[in-house]
């Protein structure tokens, strides 16, 4: 992008007219290239998890669009389309049309802090951790909007349920995300994955460095579950009870900007525990190749997606396999059960880095057969 | 060149900012108000990155767009009729508040101009997190846990406030 525009100055003086013209261009094709991808992947989600569903409830799910239900997304996407944009009179007209994006636009911010592989490095942020927990709190803002403007009453018990859920907690996900960061000393998602490298292969792995942060990592993906509205938490759009939640009101594309939101949130949370607990785009055996820097990188993208891709269907078979949880038991789950057991987790770390120096339980362990 | 791609953004942050607090202040929906702070802190995140303070940007978004804002949100909503609340009430308190801004913007101005500083020239982003945490915990030390402290009174506070009164069981 930045080399892009050199060009472009180089080439005309800045301000003219044509470099203008074409640096809003570039803008635009760069972004039509990412929205498509991110759309792909969100088609290819829903049709995972309508596909997942089936299997798990013994159906048979998606079979009719395409070899084995799998344009089935191009379908839905297309009626997205087409579909009738109703806005309902009784609305709050300029916050109804501004919602969606407002939670669109902050699910996609998200991305750009990520490290995909070695070089592929979007942003190479300093406080990249801290930035992604910043940014994916705009998206309650979005679903409040929506809750409120929708001039309804499930619309607003949803978006105040979500409100309440998410601002609940993001403490326990803060929480359990600092022990690791006691370990790295950095909030660089690039420094936190290289600090999980080494000779001891997934061992390496923050996960296994001690018994604390094994627990971090399941309360972090409790409580992302949560944060990301997932079933055993998704009181913001129960149907049974608020008929969609926040986006009861919302038909068309208005309302696929919420669906994507949500899967581009899936994608963040599950990207976030690979790169803090799973070793990021680290396998033993790609780490020890010895092939072209561009194969290598890519080899390591496409270990930073399946791990990704397996920790959402965790969340999707998690999603289709349990009952919902009541407010007052998720609002116990989170001050009472998670919250007592992250700050334990965060003392208990210092306390193995102050007694232990630094050391995991591998190099612990081999140091007692040396 | 990279200096004319830094003021554009700069001054489209400023104008966020100073746009989006024009509507909190005139907007008479105070719904439409509260919303339109999410702008000017957004707009203030990003001015704190142009003064390369990059760890303090973020927390500007954490804590005033992910919690304060939502706890503003929340009291606007739970209010009855807030389409009814009058925010232009007469003519009468025109003159007094045009005299407490007039004060105000003095003292501002004033300590703006008197005050001696410190003028740095063009600096590179540099991390800032590990500096900001070993400075709290060695020269601001006292502040850090008297505002700890602080916040741990608001929360006993609320604590008191939302209890169910236990009456203890009457005795014949």
């Amino acid at each position: 992008m930045q080399f892009a525009i050199q060009w472009l100055v180089d080439k005309f003086s800045f301000l003219s007219p044509i470099s203008i013209l074409l640096l809003i261009s570039l803008m635009f094709i760069v972004g039509t290239v990412v929205l498509l991808l991110a759309m792909l992947y969100e088609g290819l989600g829903t049709y995972a998890l309508r596909k997942i569903g089936g299997d798990i409830q013994v159906r048979i799910g998606p079979n009719r669009v395409g070899p084995v239900g799998l344009l089935q997304f191009l379908a839905d996407g297309v009626k997205l389309f087409l579909k009738e944009d109703i806005v309902p009179t009784v609305v709050d007209k300029k916050l109804f049309i501004l919602a969606p994006f407002i939670t669109f636009a902050a699910s996609c911010a998200a991305f750009v802090a990520l490290s995909y592989s070695d070089r592929l490095v979007i942003s190479n942020l300093n406080i990249g951790l801290f930035y992604l927990l910043a940014i994916s709190s705009l998206v309650v803002i979005g679903v409040i909007m929506a809750g409120w403007a929708s001039n309804s009453k499930w619309s607003l018990l949803g978006g105040m349920r979500a409100a309440a859920q998410i601002v609940s907690y993001e403490i326990p996900i803060g929480l359990s995300l600092l022990s690791v960061i006691l370990i790295t000393q950095s909030l660089n998602m690039g420094e936190i994955i290289r600090s999980q490298s080494g000779g001891w292969g997934i061992l390496n792995w923050h996960i296994f460095h001690n018994p604390f942060v094994f627990i971090s990592f399941f309360i972090y993906f409790t409580a992302a579950l949560a944060e990301v509205n997932q079933t055993p938490f998704d009181l913001p759009e129960t149907e049974s009870e608020l008929v969609a939640g926040y986006f009861t009101e919302y038909s068309g594309m208005r309302f696929g900007f919420f669906f994507m939101a949500e899967w581009g949130e899936i994608f963040i949370v599950s990207a976030i525990a690979v790169t803090l607990f799973l070793g990021g785009w680290q396998l033993p055996i790609i780490n020890n190749l010895d092939i072209h820097i561009y194969l290598k990188n890519l080899l390591q993208l496409g270990v930073f997606l399946g791990k990704t891709f397996l920790l959402i269907y965790l969340m999707l078979w998690i999603r289709w396999t349990l009952p919902r949880l009541r407010v007052d038991q998720i609002m116990y789950m989170c001050w009472k059960v998670l919250l007592p057991f992250a700050f334990f987790n965060i003392i208990g770390t210092g306390l193995w880095l102050l007694i232990f120096k630094g050391k995991g339980i591998p190099e612990l362990v081999i140091q007692l057969f040396s | 060149m990279e200096g004319i791609i830094y003021k554009i953004v700069f001054y489209l942050f400023a104008v966020l900012t100073v746009g989006s607090a024009l509507v909190v202040v005139t907007s008479r929906n105070i719904v439409h108000s509260a919303f339109a702070l999410l702008f000017t802190f957004f707009g203030v995140a990003g001015l704190y990155v142009f003064l390369s303070a990059d760890f303090l940007a973020a927390t500007q978004v954490l804590i005033y767009v992910g919690g304060i804002l939502v706890l503003i949100l929340f009291g606007v909503m739970l209010t009855r009729k807030v389409f009814d609340v009058k925010i232009f009430s007469g003519a009468g308190q025109v003159f007094p508040a045009a005299v407490g801004v007039a004060v105000i913007f003095f003292l501002l101005a004033t300590v703006i101009v008197k005050t001696p500083w410190h003028l740095v020239g063009e600096r590179a982003m540099e991390p800032t997190t590990a500096e900001i945490g070993k400075l709290l915990m060695t020269d601001f030390l006292l502040p850090f846990e008297v505002a700890s402290v602080v916040l741990l009174a608001a929360l006993v506070g609320a604590v008191i406030l939302i209890r169910k009164e236990v009456r203890p069981p009457k005795v014949d």
